[in-house]
């Protein structure tokens, strides 16, 4: 498997990451190296092998339905370059 | 996911188009919030209307090395909405990410099921009509999926010119996404499933089904096609928040394409949205690339699994559905269709006529139930949960009826008197002297008068027998409509000498 330079700007679009044409070609040769390499695991045949979700065997954990945080505006916010109202602030997105 | 074509075509839920008949197709996803106290991932509350970024934990706001715990409930009333929708319910399912960048996502990726949701294949049995006809017909949806979901957050964007406003208190709220099959072929039965489904939602309280809250929205599939022809592309329409505006929605839309179609052009797969004023949908603005989601199994969360006696106990316990109910009160209580499928409408309203009911005539309570109760209610624009007039005084009414101690003419007024009073029917109809005259002797006293009175009316009714109701009606308004009527028409009658 190997990625072309289409699918390179995509996969950065889609990630939102700036990619100049010249580091998409560079990142090409880069992603191909790695897929390359994770490619080995294809020689392993894992036919009828159930994928594997953790390492030792366990059970999810789960919560009880109560309210334990929140009524915490001021920290949620604090990182935020605008807010108002304790609302954050982001430049207009509209739909 | 292969459509199976479930119905057969029916002329009378066709539409005419200029070159011919049209069938709609529809199918919905449902988003319902889950009724819990904490969010789905995290010990922030799920409560609507907090004051902006209150209900909301470092987990909701996607604050670096959080990780998501799942709430039991959720989990719990994801399993029992499955078993209400007669759906299978999967002891083992996965969480997923599904990527996409917006403001009020702030992980960058909602948590939601993909491959391997909680429940799978369902039914909803949804009662269309009446139709000209007065008739109901019984069409069965079926169900493709139910999983669960993180909501995202809220944003504003009309508090500033150039920037939008974030309310994170619904990201991470529980939602229940519950895909239809394209089993609709009208904008009727649309709606009718629509209302089903919050029927059934709220009798197992998994969901308040309140649209105006937001906590029930509907995503509506539409497209059109030739009678029993192949299907076509179809249209999402995206957060409609009204079952009339699902309605609506559909129509509109069904022509859009239709006309498109017909003017020789083809329907775009698109998502769109419903203009509830200018009554149409439009095309959302941003035609970006097709959504690539890259869906992955979320790492965080290990695969939920649970075991047959768990989701056994749930089912146990799970309450009388509508549709079971409906059946019970047909059967036990020899009630009409139409009659039972307007008290199971809302658990509450059964809840009333089953108390009413309890010992008592079950056809007088339902009709005073449906006609006096529910009309009063109606035309007052209240709620059930508001009614002025409890089970008990409504039950005591009925009570006096029987005992003979009012009329059925009287309860109409003592029904009147207690919504806009108040207070025990029993001891107003003593108070007030509303009780029913059933001593001979002074209705006979009260007949005498209005035949002395009217020589005339005499001759006449022995001629035309029909007359004695008017001598019936006089003495009724003589006594204040408090004389017992039937007691009344056998003393007319045989004073005048008429049987």
């Amino acid at each position: 498997m190997s990625v072309d330079i289409d699918t390179v700007r995509r996969v950065a679009r889609l990630a939102r990451i700036a990619v100049t044409e010249a580091e998409a070609e560079a990142m090409q040769g880069e992603l191909n190296a790695i897929l390359g390499f994770v490619q080995q695991l294809d020689e392993v045949d894992v036919s009828g092998v159930e994928p594997m979700t953790s390492v030792t065997p366990m059970t999810m954990k789960k919560r009880q339905d109560k309210v334990t945080s929140g009524n915490i505006a001021d920290d949620i916010v604090a990182n935020s370059p605008a807010t108002e109202d304790h609302f954050f602030m982001v430049p207009k997105v509209v739909e | 996911m292969s459509i199976v074509d479930t119905r057969t075509p029916d002329p009378k839920r066709f539409i005419a188009g200029a070159t011919g008949d049209w069938e709609i197709i529809v199918g919905m996803e449902v988003h319902a919030q889950v009724v819990s106290k904490a969010k789905l991932f995290s010990g922030a509350s799920a409560e609507y209307g907090a004051d902006p970024n209150e209900h909301v934990s470092l987990v909701d706001a996607a604050m670096p090395g959080m990780l998501p715990v799942i709430n039991e409930e959720c989990v719990r009333q994801a399993i029992r909405t499955g078993l209400g929708l007669k759906a299978q319910i999967n002891p083992r399912s996965v969480f997923d990410r599904k990527n996409y960048f917006y403001p009020d996502l702030p992980q960058g990726y909602q948590i939601s099921q993909y491959k391997d949701p909680i429940v799978g294949e369902g039914k909803v049995i949804v009662s269309v009509g009446p139709d000209s006809k007065g008739e109901f017909e019984d069409v069965e949806v079926g169900i493709e999926r139910l999983h669960l979901e993180q909501d995202a957050g809220k944003s504003v964007h009309d508090q500033h010119a150039t920037m939008s406003y974030v309310d994170l208190n619904r990201s991470g709220v529980a939602l229940m996404e519950i895909v239809s099959k394209p089993d609709m072929r009208s904008a009727d039965e649309a709606r009718a499933f629509l209302t089903k489904l919050r029927t059934i939602l709220r009798y197992l309280g998994t969901c308040d089904g309140n649209m105006d809250e937001g906590s029930m929205r509907a995503d509506v599939n539409v497209s059109v096609r030739r009678p029993g022809g192949p299907f076509n592309t179809r249209c999402e329409i995206k957060n409609v928040n009204s079952i009339r505006f699902v309605g609506q929605a559909i129509e509109s839309e069904a022509r859009r394409q239709i006309a498109l179609i017909e003017d020789g052009g083809s329907v775009d797969q698109e998502t769109r949205l419903f203009d509830p004023v200018k009554g149409e949908t439009r095309a959302m603005r941003s035609k970006e690339e097709a959504h690539d989601y890259r869906y992955f199994p979320d790492p965080d969360l290990l695969p939920l699994e649970f075991d047959e006696a768990y989701v056994e106990a749930l089912a146990k316990d799970l309450p009388e559905l509508p549709d079971d109910k409906k059946t019970r009160l047909m059967q036990d209580a020899g009630l009409s269709a139409y009659d039972a499928s307007i008290l199971v409408s809302e658990r509450a309203i059964a809840d009333f006529f089953e108390k009413v009911a309890e010992g008592r005539d079950a056809k007088q309570a339902a009709n005073w139930v449906i006609n006096d109760l529910l009309g009063a209610l109606n035309k007052s624009g209240k709620g059930i949960d508001e009614t002025p007039v409890s089970a008990d005084q409504l039950g005591a009414i009925l009570d006096l009826i029987r005992a003979d101690t009012i009329s059925g003419k009287i309860a109409k007024d003592l029904f009147e008197i207690v919504w806009t009073e108040g207070g025990d029917p029993a001891e107003i109809v003593e108070r007030r002297g509303m009780k029913q005259v059933t001593d001979t002797s002074a209705i006979e006293t009260a007949v005498d008068q209005v035949i002395a009175a009217n020589p005339d009316k005499v001759e006449q009714a022995k001629a035309k027998p029909t007359l004695a109701g008017w001598f019936v009606g006089q003495v009724m308004k003589a006594t204040g409509g408090k004389a017992n009527p039937q007691a009344v028409n056998q003393i007319v009658k045989a004073r005048l000498g008429i049987e």
